[in-house]
Protein backbone atom coordinates (compact mmCIF):
# COMPACT_ATOMS: atom_id res chain seq x y z
CA UNK A 1 0.00 0.00 0.00
CA UNK A 2 0.82 3.64 -0.55
CA UNK A 3 0.49 5.96 1.82
CA UNK A 4 1.18 9.92 1.05
CA UNK A 5 0.97 12.12 5.00
CA UNK A 6 0.56 15.67 5.08
CA UNK A 7 2.78 16.36 1.98
CA UNK A 8 3.89 20.01 1.47
CA UNK A 9 5.90 21.11 -1.28
CA UNK A 10 7.09 24.72 -1.87
CA UNK A 11 8.99 25.74 -4.74
CA UNK A 12 11.52 28.57 -4.63
CA UNK A 13 11.17 28.75 -0.46
CA UNK A 14 11.92 32.87 0.67
CA UNK A 15 11.42 34.08 -2.85
CA UNK A 16 9.41 36.54 -4.76
CA UNK A 17 7.89 33.46 -7.05
CA UNK A 18 7.68 31.21 -3.85
CA UNK A 19 4.60 28.84 -4.74
CA UNK A 20 2.87 26.32 -2.77
CA UNK A 21 2.83 23.52 -5.22
CA UNK A 22 1.16 20.41 -2.53
CA UNK A 23 -0.58 21.77 0.46
CA UNK A 24 -0.57 18.89 3.07
CA UNK A 25 -2.13 16.08 0.54
CA UNK A 26 -3.31 13.14 1.96
CA UNK A 27 -3.57 9.76 0.01
CA UNK A 28 -3.30 6.00 0.52
CA UNK A 29 -3.32 3.79 -2.36
CA UNK A 30 -4.50 0.42 -1.95
CA UNK A 31 -2.93 -2.66 -4.02
CA UNK A 32 -3.95 -3.18 -7.43
CA UNK A 33 -5.92 0.09 -7.53
CA UNK A 34 -5.86 2.65 -10.71
CA UNK A 35 -6.01 6.04 -9.36
CA UNK A 36 -6.45 8.74 -12.09
CA UNK A 37 -5.48 12.30 -10.89
CA UNK A 38 -7.06 15.47 -12.46
CA UNK A 39 -6.94 18.80 -12.21
CA UNK A 40 -6.38 22.06 -13.76
CA UNK A 41 -2.98 23.23 -14.68
CA UNK A 42 -0.80 24.10 -11.48
CA UNK A 43 -3.17 22.26 -9.25
CA UNK A 44 -0.56 20.30 -8.12
CA UNK A 45 -0.67 16.78 -10.05
CA UNK A 46 2.50 16.46 -11.91
CA UNK A 47 4.25 17.47 -8.46
CA UNK A 48 2.41 14.80 -6.78
CA UNK A 49 3.63 12.35 -9.03
CA UNK A 50 7.41 14.07 -8.69
CA UNK A 51 7.05 13.16 -5.49
CA UNK A 52 6.35 9.21 -6.00
CA UNK A 53 8.68 9.02 -7.96
CA UNK A 54 11.35 10.97 -6.35
CA UNK A 55 12.19 13.49 -8.89
CA UNK A 56 10.89 16.24 -6.45
CA UNK A 57 11.93 15.48 -2.20
CA UNK A 58 9.22 16.69 -0.18
CA UNK A 59 9.35 19.64 2.15
CA UNK A 60 7.59 17.75 4.78
CA UNK A 61 5.88 14.91 5.54
CA UNK A 62 5.70 11.37 4.77
CA UNK A 63 5.27 8.71 1.53
CA UNK A 64 5.80 5.21 2.12
CA UNK A 65 5.12 2.23 0.52
CA UNK A 66 4.45 -1.32 2.22
CA UNK A 67 5.60 0.86 5.25
CA UNK A 68 8.97 1.65 3.76
CA UNK A 69 9.89 5.65 4.40
CA UNK A 70 10.42 6.81 1.08
CA UNK A 71 9.95 10.55 1.94
CA UNK A 72 13.81 11.76 1.42
CA UNK A 73 15.25 8.80 -0.79
CA UNK A 74 16.61 10.32 -4.34
CA UNK A 75 14.70 8.68 -7.73
CA UNK A 76 17.41 6.05 -8.75
CA UNK A 77 17.23 4.32 -5.17
CA UNK A 78 13.71 4.15 -5.35
CA UNK A 79 13.41 2.76 -8.90
CA UNK A 80 12.47 -0.57 -7.78
CA UNK A 81 9.27 0.14 -6.50
CA UNK A 82 8.06 2.98 -8.92
CA UNK A 83 7.83 2.73 -12.50
CA UNK A 84 7.29 5.76 -14.91
CA UNK A 85 6.30 6.74 -18.37
CA UNK A 86 6.81 10.44 -18.90
CA UNK A 87 4.31 12.95 -20.66
CA UNK A 88 7.16 13.58 -23.31
CA UNK A 89 8.04 10.30 -25.67
CA UNK A 90 11.71 11.94 -26.04
CA UNK A 91 11.72 11.98 -22.11
CA UNK A 92 11.07 8.40 -21.19
CA UNK A 93 13.81 6.37 -23.39
CA UNK A 94 17.31 7.37 -25.01
CA UNK A 95 16.97 7.82 -28.40
CA UNK A 96 21.06 7.68 -29.30
CA UNK A 97 20.81 3.90 -27.65
CA UNK A 98 19.58 1.30 -29.62
CA UNK A 99 15.53 -0.49 -29.04
CA UNK A 100 17.05 -3.56 -27.37
CA UNK A 101 19.76 -1.35 -25.63
CA UNK A 102 16.77 0.93 -23.98
CA UNK A 103 15.11 -2.05 -22.96
CA UNK A 104 18.36 -3.57 -21.61
CA UNK A 105 18.49 -0.43 -19.46
CA UNK A 106 14.88 -0.88 -18.02
CA UNK A 107 15.40 -4.88 -17.68
CA UNK A 108 18.24 -3.78 -15.04
CA UNK A 109 15.63 -1.28 -13.10
CA UNK A 110 16.40 -1.23 -9.45
CA UNK A 111 19.36 -4.10 -9.35
CA UNK A 112 22.69 -3.53 -9.21
CA UNK A 113 24.73 -3.32 -12.68
CA UNK A 114 27.49 -5.36 -13.11
CA UNK A 115 30.89 -5.42 -15.86
CA UNK A 116 28.61 -8.22 -17.81
CA UNK A 117 27.47 -7.73 -21.03
CA UNK A 118 24.19 -6.13 -20.79
CA UNK A 119 22.67 -7.80 -24.17
CA UNK A 120 22.48 -11.32 -24.32
CA UNK A 121 20.27 -13.73 -27.06
CA UNK A 122 18.51 -14.84 -23.86
CA UNK A 123 17.40 -11.29 -23.27
CA UNK A 124 17.00 -10.38 -27.22
CA UNK A 125 14.72 -13.12 -27.33
CA UNK A 126 12.36 -11.78 -24.40
CA UNK A 127 12.75 -8.33 -25.81
CA UNK A 128 11.51 -9.67 -29.44
CA UNK A 129 8.54 -11.41 -27.51
CA UNK A 130 7.65 -8.35 -25.69
CA UNK A 131 7.83 -6.12 -28.95
CA UNK A 132 6.17 -8.73 -31.13
CA UNK A 133 2.50 -8.07 -29.03
CA UNK A 134 2.90 -4.14 -29.68
CA UNK A 135 2.12 -5.36 -33.23
CA UNK A 136 4.47 -2.33 -34.74
CA UNK A 137 7.01 -4.98 -36.10
CA UNK A 138 9.55 -3.55 -33.71
CA UNK A 139 10.38 -7.20 -32.82
CA UNK A 140 12.82 -6.99 -36.48
CA UNK A 141 14.28 -3.94 -35.55
CA UNK A 142 15.92 -4.28 -31.94
CA UNK A 143 19.15 -2.87 -33.62
CA UNK A 144 17.74 0.37 -34.63
CA UNK A 145 18.17 3.41 -32.83
CA UNK A 146 15.31 4.82 -30.48
CA UNK A 147 15.86 8.94 -32.27
CA UNK A 148 14.30 6.78 -35.88
CA UNK A 149 10.81 5.88 -34.66
CA UNK A 150 7.60 7.71 -34.02
CA UNK A 151 6.05 9.32 -30.39
CA UNK A 152 3.65 6.53 -30.41
CA UNK A 153 6.01 3.73 -30.99
CA UNK A 154 8.34 5.26 -28.43
CA UNK A 155 5.52 5.94 -26.00
CA UNK A 156 4.21 2.14 -25.98
CA UNK A 157 8.50 1.26 -25.73
CA UNK A 158 8.29 3.54 -22.89
CA UNK A 159 5.29 1.29 -21.41
CA UNK A 160 6.93 -1.90 -21.77
CA UNK A 161 10.18 -1.15 -20.52
CA UNK A 162 8.13 0.61 -17.34
CA UNK A 163 6.65 -3.24 -17.02
CA UNK A 164 9.79 -5.36 -18.08
CA UNK A 165 10.72 -5.28 -14.20
CA UNK A 166 8.69 -5.45 -10.97
CA UNK A 167 6.92 -2.04 -9.25
CA UNK A 168 4.77 -1.02 -6.32
CA UNK A 169 3.45 1.47 -8.73
CA UNK A 170 3.26 2.51 -11.74
CA UNK A 171 3.28 6.20 -12.59
CA UNK A 172 1.82 7.72 -16.01
CA UNK A 173 1.92 11.19 -16.79
CA UNK A 174 -0.21 12.05 -18.97
CA UNK A 175 1.18 9.72 -21.26
CA UNK A 176 -0.80 10.01 -23.84
CA UNK A 177 -1.08 13.93 -24.25
CA UNK A 178 2.01 14.39 -26.34
CA UNK A 179 0.19 11.75 -29.33
CA UNK A 180 -2.46 11.98 -32.40
CA UNK A 181 -5.89 10.63 -30.75
CA UNK A 182 -5.39 7.85 -32.72
CA UNK A 183 -1.98 6.71 -31.65
CA UNK A 184 -3.28 8.02 -27.48
CA UNK A 185 -6.07 6.11 -28.02
CA UNK A 186 -3.57 2.75 -28.68
CA UNK A 187 -1.00 3.44 -26.46
CA UNK A 188 -4.15 4.26 -23.77
CA UNK A 189 -5.33 0.40 -24.70
CA UNK A 190 -1.75 -1.37 -24.18
CA UNK A 191 -1.15 0.92 -20.87
CA UNK A 192 -4.68 -1.25 -20.17
CA UNK A 193 -3.60 -4.49 -21.07
CA UNK A 194 -0.42 -3.95 -19.57
CA UNK A 195 -1.74 -3.04 -16.14
CA UNK A 196 -3.83 -6.06 -15.67
CA UNK A 197 -1.65 -8.13 -16.89
CA UNK A 198 0.68 -7.65 -14.09
CA UNK A 199 -1.78 -6.21 -11.04
CA UNK A 200 -0.14 -3.20 -11.47
CA UNK A 201 -1.23 -0.39 -9.13
CA UNK A 202 -1.13 2.50 -11.05
CA UNK A 203 -1.39 6.30 -10.58
CA UNK A 204 -2.26 8.34 -14.24
CA UNK A 205 -2.27 12.02 -14.23
CA UNK A 206 -4.57 13.06 -17.30
CA UNK A 207 -5.80 16.61 -18.67
CA UNK A 208 -9.08 14.65 -19.87
CA UNK A 209 -11.67 13.90 -17.42
CA UNK A 210 -13.15 11.75 -20.26
CA UNK A 211 -10.30 9.79 -19.83
CA UNK A 212 -9.77 10.16 -15.98
CA UNK A 213 -14.04 8.54 -15.73
CA UNK A 214 -13.27 5.77 -18.26
CA UNK A 215 -10.10 4.49 -17.12
CA UNK A 216 -9.07 3.13 -13.41
CA UNK A 217 -11.05 2.52 -10.47
CA UNK A 218 -10.68 5.88 -9.08
CA UNK A 219 -10.27 9.29 -9.88
CA UNK A 220 -8.95 12.50 -7.72
CA UNK A 221 -9.26 15.67 -8.15
CA UNK A 222 -6.50 18.12 -7.37
CA UNK A 223 -6.75 22.11 -6.91
CA UNK A 224 -4.67 24.77 -5.65
CA UNK A 225 -2.41 21.91 -4.19
CA UNK A 226 -4.98 19.53 -2.40
CA UNK A 227 -7.09 16.95 -3.13
CA UNK A 228 -10.63 17.70 -3.29
CA UNK A 229 -12.40 14.87 -3.92
CA UNK A 230 -11.59 11.21 -4.02
CA UNK A 231 -14.19 9.02 -5.70
CA UNK A 232 -14.19 4.96 -6.40
CA UNK A 233 -16.50 2.27 -6.95
CA UNK A 234 -20.32 2.67 -7.51
CA UNK A 235 -20.28 6.52 -6.56
CA UNK A 236 -17.31 6.41 -9.50
CA UNK A 237 -19.43 4.28 -12.01
CA UNK A 238 -22.64 6.92 -12.07
CA UNK A 239 -20.30 9.86 -12.84
CA UNK A 240 -20.02 11.93 -15.90
CA UNK A 241 -17.98 14.71 -17.28
CA UNK A 242 -20.73 17.24 -15.84
CA UNK A 243 -21.35 15.48 -12.49
CA UNK A 244 -17.32 15.57 -12.58
CA UNK A 245 -17.98 19.59 -12.79
CA UNK A 246 -20.80 19.98 -10.30
CA UNK A 247 -19.23 18.18 -7.96
CA UNK A 248 -15.53 20.40 -8.31
CA UNK A 249 -18.00 23.76 -7.76
CA UNK A 250 -19.66 22.09 -4.87
CA UNK A 251 -16.55 20.98 -3.29
CA UNK A 252 -14.72 24.89 -4.16
CA UNK A 253 -17.98 26.34 -3.40
CA UNK A 254 -16.82 28.76 -6.38
CA UNK A 255 -18.05 28.88 -9.51
CA UNK A 256 -15.93 27.45 -12.59
CA UNK A 257 -13.33 29.68 -14.09
CA UNK A 258 -12.21 29.69 -17.51
CA UNK A 259 -9.01 27.88 -16.64
CA UNK A 260 -11.13 25.16 -15.02
CA UNK A 261 -13.46 24.60 -17.72
CA UNK A 262 -10.26 23.79 -19.61
CA UNK A 263 -10.43 20.60 -17.68
CA UNK A 264 -13.31 19.12 -20.05
CA UNK A 265 -11.44 19.25 -22.95
CA UNK B 1 57.67 12.23 -45.80
CA UNK B 2 59.92 9.73 -44.88
CA UNK B 3 59.92 6.63 -43.10
CA UNK B 4 60.79 7.69 -39.74
CA UNK B 5 58.43 10.68 -39.78
CA UNK B 6 55.73 8.16 -40.95
CA UNK B 7 56.21 6.30 -37.81
CA UNK B 8 56.90 9.21 -35.67
CA UNK B 9 53.35 10.51 -36.81
CA UNK B 10 51.70 7.20 -36.33
CA UNK B 11 53.61 6.40 -32.72
CA UNK B 12 52.14 9.88 -31.45
CA UNK B 13 48.91 9.10 -33.66
CA UNK B 14 48.29 6.10 -31.15
CA UNK B 15 49.35 8.02 -28.12
CA UNK B 16 46.62 10.92 -29.34
CA UNK B 17 44.26 8.24 -29.44
CA UNK B 18 43.80 7.35 -25.63
CA UNK B 19 43.33 10.91 -25.65
CA UNK B 20 40.36 11.16 -28.05
CA UNK B 21 39.17 7.78 -25.88
CA UNK B 22 39.35 10.03 -23.00
CA UNK B 23 37.89 12.97 -24.79
CA UNK B 24 35.05 10.88 -26.21
CA UNK B 25 34.01 9.58 -22.94
CA UNK B 26 33.30 13.02 -21.43
CA UNK B 27 32.52 14.93 -24.43
CA UNK B 28 30.43 12.78 -26.69
CA UNK B 29 28.98 10.19 -23.57
CA UNK B 30 28.58 11.77 -20.91
CA UNK B 31 28.31 15.43 -22.51
CA UNK B 32 30.45 17.03 -20.16
CA UNK B 33 33.03 19.61 -21.66
CA UNK B 34 36.06 18.53 -19.80
CA UNK B 35 39.29 20.48 -20.42
CA UNK B 36 40.83 18.96 -17.21
CA UNK B 37 42.90 16.91 -19.79
CA UNK B 38 45.22 19.48 -20.33
CA UNK B 39 46.07 18.69 -16.66
CA UNK B 40 45.92 15.03 -16.82
CA UNK B 41 48.13 14.92 -19.46
CA UNK B 42 51.10 16.64 -18.04
CA UNK B 43 50.28 14.33 -14.61
CA UNK B 44 50.59 11.49 -15.97
CA UNK B 45 53.84 12.31 -17.90
CA UNK B 46 55.18 13.87 -14.54
CA UNK B 47 53.85 11.07 -11.97
CA UNK B 48 55.63 8.65 -14.29
CA UNK B 49 58.67 10.05 -14.92
CA UNK B 50 59.50 11.10 -11.29
CA UNK B 51 58.60 7.68 -10.12
CA UNK B 52 60.96 6.05 -13.24
CA UNK B 53 63.90 8.51 -11.97
CA UNK B 54 63.04 7.21 -8.59
CA UNK B 55 63.78 3.77 -9.97
CA UNK B 56 60.72 2.56 -9.60
CA UNK B 57 58.95 -0.01 -12.59
CA UNK B 58 58.08 2.16 -15.53
CA UNK B 59 54.88 -0.29 -15.41
CA UNK B 60 54.03 0.38 -12.26
CA UNK B 61 55.00 4.08 -12.90
CA UNK B 62 52.10 4.10 -15.53
CA UNK B 63 49.94 2.37 -13.66
CA UNK B 64 50.17 4.89 -11.06
CA UNK B 65 49.97 7.71 -13.30
CA UNK B 66 46.41 6.21 -14.59
CA UNK B 67 45.51 6.52 -10.88
CA UNK B 68 46.70 9.92 -10.28
CA UNK B 69 45.01 11.15 -13.82
CA UNK B 70 41.59 8.69 -12.92
CA UNK B 71 42.02 11.34 -9.47
CA UNK B 72 42.02 14.03 -11.41
CA UNK B 73 38.62 12.95 -13.40
CA UNK B 74 37.19 12.35 -9.69
CA UNK B 75 38.13 15.90 -8.45
CA UNK B 76 36.43 17.95 -12.05
CA UNK B 77 33.20 15.14 -11.79
CA UNK B 78 32.79 15.98 -7.36
CA UNK B 79 33.14 19.70 -7.93
CA UNK B 80 30.05 19.54 -10.66
CA UNK B 81 27.83 16.79 -9.32
CA UNK B 82 28.52 17.77 -5.45
CA UNK B 83 28.96 21.31 -5.23
CA UNK B 84 27.01 21.99 -8.54
CA UNK B 85 29.99 24.22 -10.26
CA UNK B 86 29.47 24.75 -14.18
CA UNK B 87 30.86 21.42 -16.04
CA UNK B 88 33.33 23.56 -18.18
CA UNK B 89 34.49 25.80 -15.08
CA UNK B 90 35.21 23.01 -12.82
CA UNK B 91 37.13 21.60 -15.03
CA UNK B 92 39.41 24.62 -15.90
CA UNK B 93 39.67 24.89 -11.71
CA UNK B 94 41.02 21.57 -12.13
CA UNK B 95 42.95 22.17 -14.66
CA UNK B 96 44.40 24.88 -13.42
CA UNK B 97 45.33 23.36 -10.17
CA UNK B 98 47.17 20.46 -11.51
CA UNK B 99 49.64 22.78 -13.17
CA UNK B 100 51.05 23.43 -9.54
CA UNK B 101 50.80 20.28 -8.73
CA UNK B 102 52.38 18.90 -11.60
CA UNK B 103 54.82 21.21 -10.61
CA UNK B 104 55.61 19.53 -6.99
CA UNK B 105 55.20 16.17 -8.21
CA UNK B 106 58.42 17.09 -10.37
CA UNK B 107 59.86 19.80 -8.25
CA UNK B 108 61.31 21.65 -11.14
CA UNK B 109 59.38 22.26 -14.54
CA UNK B 110 61.23 19.04 -16.22
CA UNK B 111 62.16 15.30 -15.40
CA UNK B 112 64.32 14.08 -18.23
CA UNK B 113 64.56 10.23 -18.42
CA UNK B 114 66.98 9.60 -20.74
CA UNK B 115 68.95 6.61 -19.86
CA UNK B 116 66.70 5.60 -17.54
CA UNK B 117 64.48 2.23 -17.55
CA UNK B 118 60.97 3.20 -19.64
CA UNK B 119 58.71 0.53 -20.31
CA UNK B 120 60.63 1.13 -23.97
CA UNK B 121 63.73 -0.21 -22.66
CA UNK B 122 63.31 -3.86 -22.69
CA UNK B 123 62.18 -3.74 -26.73
CA UNK B 124 65.13 -1.73 -27.67
CA UNK B 125 68.11 -4.43 -27.41
CA UNK B 126 66.45 -6.47 -30.46
CA UNK B 127 67.78 -5.71 -34.29
CA UNK B 128 64.80 -3.38 -34.64
CA UNK B 129 65.56 0.24 -34.37
CA UNK B 130 63.61 2.52 -31.94
CA UNK B 131 61.22 4.19 -34.04
CA UNK B 132 59.85 0.66 -35.21
CA UNK B 133 59.74 -0.87 -31.84
CA UNK B 134 58.02 2.33 -29.76
CA UNK B 135 55.16 2.40 -32.26
CA UNK B 136 54.34 -1.44 -31.80
CA UNK B 137 54.54 -1.33 -28.50
CA UNK B 138 51.80 1.22 -28.16
CA UNK B 139 50.12 0.14 -30.74
CA UNK B 140 49.95 -3.53 -28.50
CA UNK B 141 48.93 -0.86 -25.45
CA UNK B 142 46.33 1.09 -27.41
CA UNK B 143 44.68 -1.67 -29.01
CA UNK B 144 44.45 -4.05 -25.33
CA UNK B 145 42.67 -0.73 -23.91
CA UNK B 146 40.36 -0.24 -26.77
CA UNK B 147 39.18 -3.92 -26.90
CA UNK B 148 38.91 -3.11 -22.87
CA UNK B 149 37.09 -0.08 -23.26
CA UNK B 150 34.52 -1.32 -25.65
CA UNK B 151 33.72 -4.09 -23.63
CA UNK B 152 32.86 -1.98 -20.85
CA UNK B 153 30.64 0.18 -22.95
CA UNK B 154 29.25 -2.57 -24.05
CA UNK B 155 28.59 -4.14 -20.13
CA UNK B 156 25.21 -2.83 -18.20
CA UNK B 157 27.35 -0.49 -16.12
CA UNK B 158 28.76 0.84 -19.45
CA UNK B 159 25.04 1.08 -20.79
CA UNK B 160 23.86 2.93 -17.75
CA UNK B 161 27.31 5.60 -18.34
CA UNK B 162 25.80 6.24 -22.05
CA UNK B 163 22.23 6.70 -20.90
CA UNK B 164 23.18 9.08 -17.92
CA UNK B 165 24.76 11.33 -20.61
CA UNK B 166 22.29 10.99 -23.11
CA UNK B 167 18.87 11.49 -21.04
CA UNK B 168 19.27 11.58 -17.22
CA UNK B 169 15.97 12.10 -16.12
CA UNK B 170 15.48 8.83 -17.66
CA UNK B 171 18.77 7.20 -16.50
CA UNK B 172 17.51 7.99 -12.90
CA UNK B 173 14.01 6.44 -12.94
CA UNK B 174 15.42 3.38 -14.17
CA UNK B 175 17.52 3.26 -11.28
CA UNK B 176 20.87 4.76 -12.18
CA UNK B 177 22.89 7.30 -9.86
CA UNK B 178 23.71 9.59 -12.53
CA UNK B 179 26.20 11.36 -10.15
CA UNK B 180 28.42 8.20 -9.56
CA UNK B 181 28.35 7.81 -13.52
CA UNK B 182 29.42 11.33 -13.61
CA UNK B 183 31.85 10.63 -11.41
CA UNK B 184 33.33 6.94 -13.33
CA UNK B 185 33.32 7.97 -16.33
CA UNK B 186 35.35 11.03 -15.67
CA UNK B 187 37.96 9.38 -13.61
CA UNK B 188 37.95 7.02 -16.44
CA UNK B 189 37.92 9.70 -18.83
CA UNK B 190 41.10 11.63 -17.44
CA UNK B 191 42.75 8.07 -16.30
CA UNK B 192 43.23 7.15 -20.13
CA UNK B 193 44.38 10.66 -20.44
CA UNK B 194 47.41 10.43 -18.31
CA UNK B 195 48.23 6.88 -19.63
CA UNK B 196 49.03 8.90 -22.82
CA UNK B 197 50.82 11.72 -21.13
CA UNK B 198 53.05 8.64 -19.09
CA UNK B 199 53.25 6.89 -22.41
CA UNK B 200 54.34 10.19 -24.43
CA UNK B 201 56.84 11.23 -21.97
CA UNK B 202 58.39 7.77 -21.97
CA UNK B 203 58.92 8.01 -25.73
CA UNK B 204 59.99 11.61 -25.86
CA UNK B 205 62.56 11.07 -22.80
CA UNK B 206 60.86 13.93 -20.78
CA UNK B 207 57.94 15.21 -18.64
CA UNK B 208 57.47 18.87 -19.10
CA UNK B 209 54.57 20.93 -17.47
CA UNK B 210 53.90 22.53 -20.50
CA UNK B 211 53.39 19.62 -22.26
CA UNK B 212 49.37 19.38 -21.87
CA UNK B 213 49.03 22.61 -23.12
CA UNK B 214 46.09 22.48 -26.68
CA UNK B 215 45.99 18.21 -25.23
CA UNK B 216 42.37 18.80 -25.76
CA UNK B 217 42.03 20.27 -28.50
CA UNK B 218 43.96 17.44 -30.60
CA UNK B 219 41.64 15.21 -28.93
CA UNK B 220 38.56 17.16 -29.76
CA UNK B 221 40.07 17.41 -33.82
CA UNK B 222 40.66 13.50 -33.53
CA UNK B 223 37.20 12.89 -32.55
CA UNK B 224 35.53 15.01 -35.04
CA UNK B 225 38.30 14.09 -37.45
CA UNK B 226 37.64 10.11 -36.87
CA UNK B 227 33.93 10.57 -37.09
CA UNK B 228 33.77 13.04 -40.28
CA UNK B 229 36.03 9.99 -41.92
CA UNK B 230 34.28 6.97 -41.17
CA UNK B 231 30.64 5.48 -39.88
CA UNK B 232 29.96 6.20 -36.11
CA UNK B 233 27.09 3.89 -36.03
CA UNK B 234 28.15 1.39 -33.10
CA UNK B 235 30.02 2.37 -30.19
CA UNK B 236 32.78 -0.14 -31.42
CA UNK B 237 32.81 2.08 -34.54
CA UNK B 238 32.79 5.18 -32.45
CA UNK B 239 35.91 4.08 -30.58
CA UNK B 240 37.77 3.16 -33.53
CA UNK B 241 37.10 6.42 -35.42
CA UNK B 242 38.71 8.15 -32.44
CA UNK B 243 42.08 5.95 -33.28
CA UNK B 244 41.79 6.57 -36.98
CA UNK B 245 40.79 10.62 -36.64
CA UNK B 246 43.99 11.03 -34.04
CA UNK B 247 46.44 8.74 -36.50
CA UNK B 248 45.19 10.70 -39.37
CA UNK B 249 45.89 14.01 -37.54
CA UNK B 250 49.04 13.11 -36.73
CA UNK B 251 50.03 11.96 -40.05
CA UNK B 252 47.76 15.36 -41.48
CA UNK B 253 50.22 17.31 -39.46
CA UNK B 254 53.32 15.50 -40.14
CA UNK B 255 52.66 16.25 -43.72
CA UNK B 256 51.65 19.68 -43.76
CA UNK B 257 54.92 20.49 -42.05
CA UNK B 258 57.29 18.19 -44.27
CA UNK B 259 56.11 19.51 -47.13
CA UNK B 260 56.79 22.80 -45.99
CA UNK B 261 53.13 23.80 -47.17
CA UNK B 262 51.71 27.15 -47.53
CA UNK B 263 55.28 28.16 -45.63
CA UNK B 264 53.93 26.91 -42.28
CA UNK B 265 56.17 26.12 -39.78
CA UNK B 266 55.76 24.05 -36.53
CA UNK B 267 54.74 26.80 -34.34
CA UNK B 268 51.52 27.58 -36.38
CA UNK B 269 50.73 23.91 -34.90
CA UNK B 270 47.76 25.17 -32.51
CA UNK B 271 46.69 27.79 -34.75
CA UNK B 272 45.67 25.17 -37.33
CA UNK B 273 44.10 22.82 -35.23
CA UNK B 274 42.22 25.59 -33.72
CA UNK B 275 41.13 26.74 -37.45
CA UNK B 276 40.47 23.01 -38.63
CA UNK B 277 38.58 22.40 -35.62
CA UNK B 278 35.99 25.62 -35.73
CA UNK B 279 35.68 24.52 -39.65
CA UNK B 280 34.68 21.14 -38.25
CA UNK B 281 31.65 22.57 -36.31
CA UNK B 282 31.00 24.73 -38.52
CA UNK B 283 30.89 22.84 -41.54
CA UNK B 284 27.10 21.67 -42.26
CA UNK B 285 28.50 18.23 -43.74
CA UNK B 286 30.02 17.77 -40.42
CA UNK B 287 27.07 18.55 -38.54
CA UNK B 288 27.08 16.01 -36.52
CA UNK B 289 30.24 16.33 -34.97
CA UNK B 290 30.39 18.75 -32.64
CA UNK B 291 26.66 19.33 -32.38
CA UNK B 292 25.25 19.19 -28.51
CA UNK B 293 28.76 19.07 -27.38
CA UNK B 294 28.39 22.83 -26.38
CA UNK B 295 24.82 23.11 -26.80
CA UNK B 296 23.75 21.83 -23.86
CA UNK B 297 24.53 23.79 -20.40
CA UNK B 298 23.49 21.57 -17.99
CA UNK B 299 25.64 18.33 -17.06
CA UNK B 300 23.94 15.23 -16.22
Amino acid sequence: MISLRNIVVTFGLGTPLETQALRSVDLDIEKGEFVTVIGSNGAGKSTLLNVLSGEVLADSGHLQIDNEELTRRPTHARANLVARVFQDPLAGTCEQLTIEENLALASARGRRRSLRRALNPQLRERFREQLERLGLGLEDRLGDRMGLLSGGQRQAVSLLMASLQPARILLLDEHTAALDPKTAAFVLQLSNEIIHEHHLTTLMVTHSMRQALDVGTRTVMMHQGRIIFDVAGKERRGLDVPDLLALFEKRQGETLSDDSLLLSG
Amino acid sequence: MNQIALLGALESGLVFGLVAFGVFISFRILQFPDLTVDGSFPLGAAVSATLIVGGHDPWLATGIAALAGGAAGLVTAWLNVRLKILHLLASILTMIALYSVNLRIMGKPNVALLGEETLLTPFESGSLPYYVTTPMVFAVIVLLILVALVAFLYSETGLAMRATGANPRMARSHGIHTGRMVLLGMALSNALVAIAGALFAQSQGSADVTMGVGVIVIGLASVIGGEAVMSTRTMLLSIIACLVGAILYRLAIATALNLDLLGMKAQDLNLVTAVLVTAAIVFPGMKRSLKGVFARGDSP
